[in-house]
């Protein structure tokens, strides 16, 4: 009757024997490797390292008028611009403006390379279905895996630094660009793509010039979901060393300082508000076309 | 070489996995149903055999489920065939590789569509010019070619409206622009007015009319209304179940349906439109009838007898007489045919 009393697992010591080997194995792996992989990325330190020095080497007002530049830019909206302006001199007012610069360079390369990778990926998928059928699992992992575990093998290969954090962000925040862009494509009007095959389109123009435009609104929703989780990953980034407003954060959490927490929790809030309000509305008038009326 | 700038061949098409196979079973008299039912493949055409003349309008009429639209897009190879034989110009289009039949539809054919398939991120004249920038006709030179068909469809001044701003029947010039851009010798149009409402689509039929007259396309036409097909085809071809079913002028196809489906089919036609003086001529004889035209529609024939109070028409072909018909003959022809013993009960699909 002991069958059905205790679940049948394995030995523990087999367990144990097989857990160490796995350890053993990567560690094996990361001392063999670790160097080489470092060097691989280390392109991407210097992008991230130079363009955090750039933002912090700025006079303070050419970032301000560059920040109220590019919200007007995308929102066309007056409101949004003296909005993200005054949240910018509130945050340097109240000393968070080195980490802020830090935080925002951290999220704008995150943000960049999941552009770079996740279109790509989601035009591959949309094109096979047996690559979205492998992918989209490996997408779902990505999105629920609790984050220590993935920064943990991140962390004994890398160490701890920019380069890991980054890592960690990308993994979290691509999902949605990728997925969104798989779908927009997917979306697409076949009767449109026909009228495209028809005149002779080849596989460029095709996708060039009727099906990535169609499917801008959506891989645009896709980029505002990408740098909210990229936001959000930003208090987590700075438990690996990261610098930035994750960082007061976490000495807050550590000393029950509040009013520090407080503050620079709002900052990355502040930050997110901006983002996602001229990301969006930038998405809107991506879809101006879609609306009837004359006054274009 | 044969006198058909179009020339369908023995085409079949089967939808399934096995499609191969099945071409036998059909071609041994397999019917429609029997082959879903028994072996899960959809017939789409079976032996189509039709022979498509340059510069005319050539309608494929039928139903919807007839294989209309799928015997259309086997011109540019839109849909792959079973197995046939299509030759435009004396050239295989089936047997084309891929950059061939790309170069076909950008230069050789042209095609409209139902509903429309504008492009709604592009403006007017850049949905007008997309079969030019797909030819790569630098921008310039496209906009001036685009935006002179757009004028001959009727809308200049709406270049830089988005096509959801437009309705139906503008949209769907917009269409025929883009499609005529590209000076292809070949119009496909799929249904082409079929979406739009009544007096918008006889417009649009004027629209086509008026263009072939100047321009000598080979239009293939699809439609399943048969007043359109009458109105605006040279020739047409029935289609039913996949197979063709009769071809002709519109004359022929309304005086001698080939089978009762036809038959029934044009029994509420308006006869005294479409049929012609020159289908009811016979020989003249001694008596002097109001001279008039052959290709005169005998609606109008009928007025321009009441008006002048003859009841003779002498058909005129080039200044000289070449027959005539009475009054009652007209009568004759516009009175419903009687039904034939077996076509008043069947019912069709």
């Amino acid at each position: 009757m002991s069958f059905f009393d205790k679940f049948p697992a394995m030995e523990r010591t087999d367990l144990r024997d097989l857990k160490k080997g796995i350890d053993s194995s990567f560690k094996e792996f990361s001392r063999s490797w670790g160097e080489s992989i470092e060097a691989f990325f280390d392109p991407l330190f210097y992008f991230l390292v130079n363009f955090e020095k750039l933002l912090l080497g700025t006079p303070w007002p050419l970032i301000i008028g560059i920040v109220a530049g590019l919200s007007y830019l995308g929102s066309r909206s007056w409101k949004l611009s003296v909005g993200a302006a005054v949240s910018f001199l509130l945050i340097g007012y109240l000393g968070m403006w080195n980490n802020t610069m830090s935080t925002v360079a951290l999220i704008s390369v995150a943000t960049f390379i999941c552009i770079a990778l996740g279109i790509p990926i989601g035009v591959a998928m949309s094109k096979s279905d047996r690559l979205q059928a492998m992918i989209t699992p490996v997408l779902d992992i990505m999105q629920t895996i609790p984050i220590f575990v993935y920064l943990l093998p991140v962390v004994m290969l890398l160490g701890i630094g920019k380069v890991p954090g980054l890592i960690a962000v990308c993994v979290y925040a691509m999902p949605p660009i990728v997925r969104l862009t798989n779908l927009g494509l997917r979306l697409v009007d076949k009767e449109i793509l026909e009228a495209a095959d028809a005149f002779g389109s080849n596989y460029q123009q095709r996708l060039f010039k009727v099906q990535l435009p169609l499917a801008l609104p959506n891989i645009f929703a896709g980029v505002n979901q990408t740098i909210m989780m990229a936001l959000a990953m930003v208090v987590i980034a700075s438990m690996i060393g990261v610098k930035g407003l994750g960082v007061p954060v976490l000495q807050s959490i550590q000393n029950q300082y509040l009013a520090l927490g407080m503050m620079n929790g709002l900052a990355i809030v502040a930050l997110a508000i901006i983002f996602d309000r001229v990301s969006q509305q930038y998405g809107k008038r991506l879809q101006r076309h879609r609306e009837g009326g004359s006054d274009v | 070489m044969s006198d058909y700038k179009i020339e369908i061949k023995n085409l079949y098409k089967i939808f399934g996995p096995d499609d191969k196979n099945m071409v036998e079973l059909v071609a041994n008299g397999l019917g429609k149903q029997d082959l879903l039912d028994k072996h899960q493949h959809v017939l789409g055409l079976r032996d189509v055999n039709i022979g498509i003349s340059a510069s005319s309008i050539n309608v494929i009429m039928g139903l919807s489920g007839s294989g209309k639209s799928t015997l259309i897009r086997h011109i540019n190879r839109l849909i792959e065939p079973t197995v046939g034989e299509i030759n435009v110009d004396g050239e295989n289009v089936l047997a084309m590789d891929k950059d061939k039949i790309r170069d076909f539809r950008r230069f050789g054919a042209s095609m409209v569509f139902q509903n429309f398939g504008l492009m709604p991120h592009r403006t007017v004249l850049e949905n007008a010019m997309y079969g030019l920038n797909i030819q790569g006709v630098v921008s310039s030179e496209g906009e001036k070619r685009a935006q002179h068909w757009l004028d001959r469809v009727g809308l200049s001044g709406f270049e830089d409206r988005f096509p959801a701003q437009l309705s139906g029947g503008m949209q769907q010039r917009v269409g025929l622009a883009r499609a005529l851009a590209t000076d292809a010798d070949i119009l496909l149009m799929d249904e082409a007015f079929s979406a739009l409402d009544p007096l918008i689509r006889a417009d649009m039929q004027a629209i086509l009319l008026d263009l072939q007259d100047e321009l000598h396309k080979t239009i293939v036409f699809i439609t399943h209304d048969l007043d359109e097909a009458l109105r605006i085809g040279d020739d047409i071809a029935i289609l039913r179940d996949g197979e063709l079913i009769q071809k002709g002028t519109p004359q022929k196809i309304v005086l001698k349906p080939a089978n009762d489906y036809v038959a029934d089919f044009t029994k509420d036609v308006n006869r005294a439109r479409v049929l012609t003086l020159d289908t009811l001529s016979h020989e003249a004889g001694s008596k002097k009838g109001l001279p008039l035209e052959s290709n005169l529609p005998i609606e109008e024939a009928m007025q321009k007898m009441v008006e002048s109070k003859f009841n003779l028409v002498t058909v005129m072909k080039n200044n000289k007489a070449v027959g005539q018909v009475s009054l009652d003959d007209m009568v004759a022809a516009i009175a419903k045919p009687k039904p034939t013993d077996s076509g008043s009960t069947t019912t069709y699909r």
